[in-house]
């Protein structure tokens, strides 16, 4: 990597470290989307409650 | 000045501000860590003990960081809600502390997986290893806390007032636990002597730790308006919004 | 208000030991735990001995964390919480007549009693005495800090998971200059550090931790 040539087989075996490296940011990516995806997922549920309860209360009047 | 703060911190004007404030954190987080990710994978050297396996500092380290910065953040804002009574700010702590946890989990995994390599076990118990470990259970009791008193001012008053006691402790615990450390682990053979560390190993980690932080601002905002939303749930600006949808 | 410190040590102690035997259950515990490490491995006096101050420790939190609940949940659910909450005495002498009375009830025997599980441990003379002041030191830290804990839980129904995940995190200092008190004093060496680390840590306590739980109390009591 030096320099001279780069070939990709070598960047993913990562000095032989491959597993270690690609697990840590493999996890890391992981937990990231997780971080992500829940508050949408939390978005939508609480609309979804907000528009119940005004639906139920639309019913009652 | 107090008007403005009122003004500010009020949770339907924070959700129409922090919608255009959001896009700009998140956009710039990717980039920075995008160029920060290249720069310490085809930028830096490998380091001349750990080989290639060093490359896992660039999120392990500004993970650890964020983990202490955003319970540090959570208590400051908890302290501001128990104190000036700001709705706001207790849900930005309560937003605050999923995130904080997400970071103290990343590092001790990847703490653990760089371990593997430079200690010949995934644990070791590291002074830091350790404290971030404890760091995640403080962070798992002022969860559980909020999550189990059900009078949500009761709750964000309780777990504001048990995050500003562990954030008293935290110096407590670390040192007692350095201490602790150098007594049980001195003839461990360990790589991590601190050299000073290369510049083109340097720059990429603050990137990395600038791109988790942008990451955390983004994010946090993204609960907050999900808690503020949720809490305002029978007020008249939510349901309009609502209906809107 | 020293009047007012005195009575409530009082009642809390007569009230208490009109029910001995739930007051013999965290010192039962803690015997019973301890006893437990011997069956559990190769009881050879060096393994004990290693082992003691570690094992004889953590059976020390444990038990004081069971008995916690005792500190605030029965005045909950009683009332009489609300009564001393309205008191005129600042609440911050209160909380600390409770705290005394409780470390007097529970961490007081454990620090009688743990001698013998020293001997039990194989640990030697020499080191019984530190194992005393070690726990003498440490134990009203733990009734200190455990009381912040109960009074943010007492609201909470079946809150004895969520305490101890409260409360145990915020033990671990004591627990590693205790445990190391006693393990540096069995090579031979001076405990001085080790017993003014403990000290540092009660004064730090005793100052903070009743208003921590005061202010708690003001939060989570008010009905």
């Amino acid at each position: 990597m030096n320099g001279s040539e780069f070939s990709w087989s070598e960047f993913f075996a990562m000095g032989g470290y491959a597993f270690f490296v690609w697990w840590s940011y493999g996890l890391t990516l992981a937990v990231i989307v997780l971080n992500i995806v829940m508050p949408v997922v939390q978005r939508r549920k609480v609309i979804k409650r907000v528009k119940r309860a005004i639906r139920r209360e639309q019913l009652q009047e | 000045m107090w008007a403005w703060i009122q003004k500010f911190s009020s949770p339907k004007y924070f959700y129409g501000m922090s919608a255009k404030l959001i896009p700009w954190f998140a956009l710039s987080a990717l980039l920075i860590a995008l160029y920060g990710l290249y720069l310490g994978f085809f930028v830096a050297p490998p380091d001349y003990q750990q080989g290639e396996s060093y490359r896992i500092i660039f999120i392990h380290v500004p993970a650890a960081w964020m983990s202490m910065f955003v319970y540090v953040v959570m208590a400051v804002s908890a302290a501001i809600g128990l104190i000036w009574q700001i709705r706001l700010a207790d849900v930005i702590a309560a937003s605050s502390a999923p995130i904080g946890a997400s970071f103290t989990f990343i590092a001790l995994v990847t703490g653990s997986l760089w371990g593997k390599p430079m200690w010949g076990t995934y644990w070791v118990w590291d002074a830091r290893l350790t404290s971030e470990l404890i760091l995640l259970f403080l962070y798992f009791g002022y969860m559980a806390l909020q999550a189990s008193i059900e009078d949500q001012r009761m709750a964000d008053k309780a777990s504001g007032l048990l995050a500003i006691v562990g954030v008293v402790n935290i110096p407590i615990i670390h040192y007692s636990v350095e201490w602790w450390n150098t007594l049980h682990q001195g003839a461990t053979v360990t790589k991590f002597d601190k050299p000073s560390i290369h510049i083109d190993m340097l720059i990429p980690l603050l990137l990395m730790a600038l791109a988790f932080k942008l990451f955390y601002l983004a994010m946090v905002l993204v609960r907050a308006r999900n808690e503020a939303l949720y809490r305002d749930r029978n007020r008249r600006w939510v349901r309009e919004l609502v209906e809107k949808l | 208000m020293l009047k007012a410190f005195y009575y409530l040590l009082l009642r809390d102690m007569r009230l208490a030991l009109r029910s001995r035997h739930e007051l013999a259950n965290p010192l039962i515990f803690f015997v019973l735990v301890v006893s437990l490490f011997p069956l559990a491995v190769m009881p050879t006096p060096e393994r004990l001995q290693e082992m003691a101050p570690g094992v004889i420790w953590v059976a020390a939190l444990l038990s004081v964390l069971l008995s916690l609940d005792r500190l605030f949940k029965q005045d909950y659910e009683d009332g009489s919480l609300d009564q001393l909450m309205l008191s005129p005495n600042p609440l911050v002498v209160l909380v600390l007549a409770k705290v005394s009375a409780h470390w007097l009830l529970t961490g007081l025997p454990l620090v009688i009693i743990a001698p013998l599980l020293g001997v039990f441990m194989a640990l030697e003379t020499s080191s019984l005495s530190v194992l005393v002041w070690s726990l003498l030191l440490g134990t009203p830290v733990l009734s200190l800090v455990g009381a912040i804990g109960v009074s943010l839980t007492v609201a909470v129904n079946r809150g004895g998971v969520l305490l101890s995940l409260i409360v145990l995190p915020l033990y671990i200092p004591v627990l590693i200059f205790g445990a190391n008190a006693i393990d540096v004093a069995s090579d031979g060496m001076s405990v001085r550090g080790q017993l003014y680390f403990l000290g540092a840590m009660l004064a730090l306590a005793l100052s903070l931790a009743p208003l921590a739980t005061a202010v708690a109390l003001r939060i989570t009591a008010s009905r």
